[in-house]
């Protein structure tokens, strides 16, 4: 097994597709009705400075692949080009506004990890009613978009109850964690109800195992079956679930963070969007790309130390 | 959503979605009811949906009003059913067009193999790096908003799940000795393919293409939810909870609750009818 042959084969790999990636976004742009200038522009008073501020900014008179190589390299330099609603560098909108939404994924995954995992085991443990309410729960946890959530739940708490703040983003930590409560909330229903089902699934196919059944005539502690030849096993379909619910969570939080007016990138990019601001938009698209990306690759390289069976092969993940 | 066609472990073991449980029953007739609802909507919605009467705004459930009015004193009855018609509509085409050029693309990748192969799977791999919403945001920014938009960014990124299935199942096939006798007996690719192959991996791919309607129900709510979707007058379930989100947060819920249920009820049901329905599939096989 050559570690260090695979992290560079798969950085390579990943390279590639970024490039990929980069000129779809980059592209998009002349992919609009009208020239490139009179769609950036688009609703805003056009006078004969503003299009020649356009065009020096983005190159427009130069030849097309100048200009893609001119912006990807200002893009590898950290610099998304200038907000065209808010007069400022995309770049320093994104640091801004990053760490809101780094929290907000953060606690929402930690919900997940802990509620999902437990929910699972419950149900593949103990069976009988506990797993059925489980599945019903579930199903209609799969079922509810992180938004229809986010309503509800806003209603519910911070309208009827008034138990939680209904927007906005709070100032210093404590404020940021009780604003971000119900966001976080709304995002992990969904992802609690994957996570559960999985688990679930994953520990009764190692319950099956000849291997327990050997554990348990030996005498061993329940618990510690449980615990060290059924979750243990579980754990390499747990971990790729685990990816699939960051890349998951990275698009879902447009969606709540527009619902509870959360200052965050999503919300940057739901504003962006219909303010017709195409830098933002590229730049956030590029960044979510880059880190679904990083986050796959990041579940191949943990995969072979958390399941030993699974051998580092270059073939794709199963995202 | 990066979760659509990826069949979930274990599946064949849940009794809720036994193909004869109550559950299953029970979601296709509601699917059922749902369909013809959508289609007789005109007839059976007791206003019209877009009818504006500033008097009744919010007015609660009443003989006029069943289901009360929304913020502009629009019947909530008439739109949840003319509603149903646009939020059906739209994951209809994202899983049509996915589904039939999906299925294309991934029988001539298997069938073909070799450079036309690699190409298709190099492409799927970039789509499959953008999020079926990301994508759909970034053709929106460009395009304007609109049904139109959404629908044909959601099929591209629902469209490399549909192929890998389909290249997958058909690879498996190959290898069956029917297919081999067809050969032998001089029948051409393309007859074999329509004619042989594509009815027997058709139930798989149809099962998946249901499971996926929810999803795309789901991510076309959503974009209608932010405003990104059908434009501001048509009705529809994730427009309406997005118009009644402000009446929410004035403490009259029902306008955007009921469209948040059905929109939680319908996905319920596609995902029950096609986990059922893959399992029956998967039994039958073995």
């Amino acid at each position: 097994m050559n570690v260090l042959r695979f992290v560079v084969r798969r950085l390579a790999e990943m390279a590639l597709t970024l490039l990929a990636a980069s000129f779809v976004v980059f592209g998009a742009l002349y992919l609009a009705p009208g020239s490139p200038a009179s769609f950036l522009l688009s609703g805003r008073s056009a006078s004969p400075a503003a299009i020649a501020a356009i065009n020096a900014q983005y190159h427009l008179d130069d030849p097309f692949a100048v200009r893609y190589l001119r912006w990807l390299g200002d893009v590898l330099r950290g610099d998304f080009g200038r907000s065209i609603t808010y007069r400022t560098d995309v770049s320093a909108l994104l640091t801004d506004r990053l760490p809101t939404t780094l929290l907000l994924v953060a606690m929402t995954l930690t919900v997940v990890m802990v509620i999902g995992l437990l929910l699972g085991r419950l149900a593949a443990v103990r069976g009988g009613v506990t797993d059925s309410a489980v599945l019903v729960g579930t199903t209609f946890a799969v079922g509810t978009p992180s938004f229809v959530a986010a309503v509800l739940l806003q209603g519910l708490f911070a309208v009827r109850l008034g138990w939680f703040p209904s927007s906005g983003d709070g100032d210093g930590i404590a404020d940021m964690l009780w604003h971000l409560t119900l966001p976080a909330v709304a995002l992990a229903l969904y992802l609690v109800g994957m996570l559960a089902r999985v688990t679930r699934s994953a520990m009764l196919d190692a319950l099956a195992g000849e291997h327990v059944t050997v554990a348990r005539s030996r005498g061993v502690p329940e618990r510690q079956v449980i615990r060290r030849h059924v979750l243990r096993n579980a754990l390499g379909t747990v971990l790729t679930t685990a990816g699939l619910i960051v890349s998951t969570l990275l698009v879902s939080t447009i969606l709540v963070e527009s619902a509870f007016s959360v200052g965050g990138v999503g919300q940057l990019l739901e504003l962006a969007t219909t303010t017709k601001d195409f830098p933002t938009v590229q730049a956030i698209s590029l960044i979510i790309v880059a880190l679904f990306m990083a986050v796959n690759l990041v579940v191949d390289l943990l995969l072979p130390l958390v399941d030993p069976r699974i051998a580092l092969t270059s073939g794709r993940s199963s995202a | 959503m990066s979760t659509v066609l990826v069949r979930r472990p274990g599946l064949a073991r849940l009794r809720s979605t036994d193909p004869r449980s109550p559950l299953h029953v029970l979601c296709v007739g509601f699917v059922g009811v749902l369909t013809l609802a959508a289609l007789l909507a005109p007839w059976l919605a007791p206003h019209d949906p877009n009818a504006v009467d500033l008097g009744n705004a919010l007015a609660g459930t009443s003989a006029h009003h069943p289901l009360g009015a929304d913020a502009a004193g629009r019947d909530t009855l008439s739109r949840l059913l003319v509603g149903a018609r646009t939020s059906l509509l739209g994951p209809l085409g994202v899983v049509t067009f996915s589904t039939v050029t999906g299925v294309a693309v991934g029988m001539a990748a298997a069938w073909r193999g070799g450079w036309l192969d690699s190409v298709l799977s190099r492409s799927a791999e970039l789509v499959f790096a953008f999020p079926g919403l990301l994508l759909a945001i970034l053709i929106i920014s460009v395009y304007g908003e609109g049904l139109v938009a959404p629908v044909v960014a959601l099929a591209v990124a629902y469209f490399p799940y549909v192929s890998r299935l389909t290249r997958s199942l058909v690879l498996a096939e190959r290898e069956r000795p029917y297919v081999s006798a067809y050969v032998v007996q001089g029948n051409g690719a393309l007859q074999i393919c329509l004619r042989h192959v594509l009815p027997n991996i058709a139930p798989v791919v149809l099962a998946q293409a249901t499971i996926s309607f929810g999803y795309a129900l789901m991510d076309l709510a959503g974009l209608s939810f932010l405003g990104l979707g059908v434009p501001a007058l048509t009705p529809d379930w994730g427009r309406m909870v997005f118009d009644g989100q402000s009446a929410v947060q004035q403490g009259y819920p029902l306008s955007a609750v009921l469209p948040c249920v059905l929109i939680v009820l319908t996905v319920v049901a596609f995902n029950v009818a096609g986990e059922g329905w893959a399992d029956r599939v998967a039994r039958r096989d073995r």
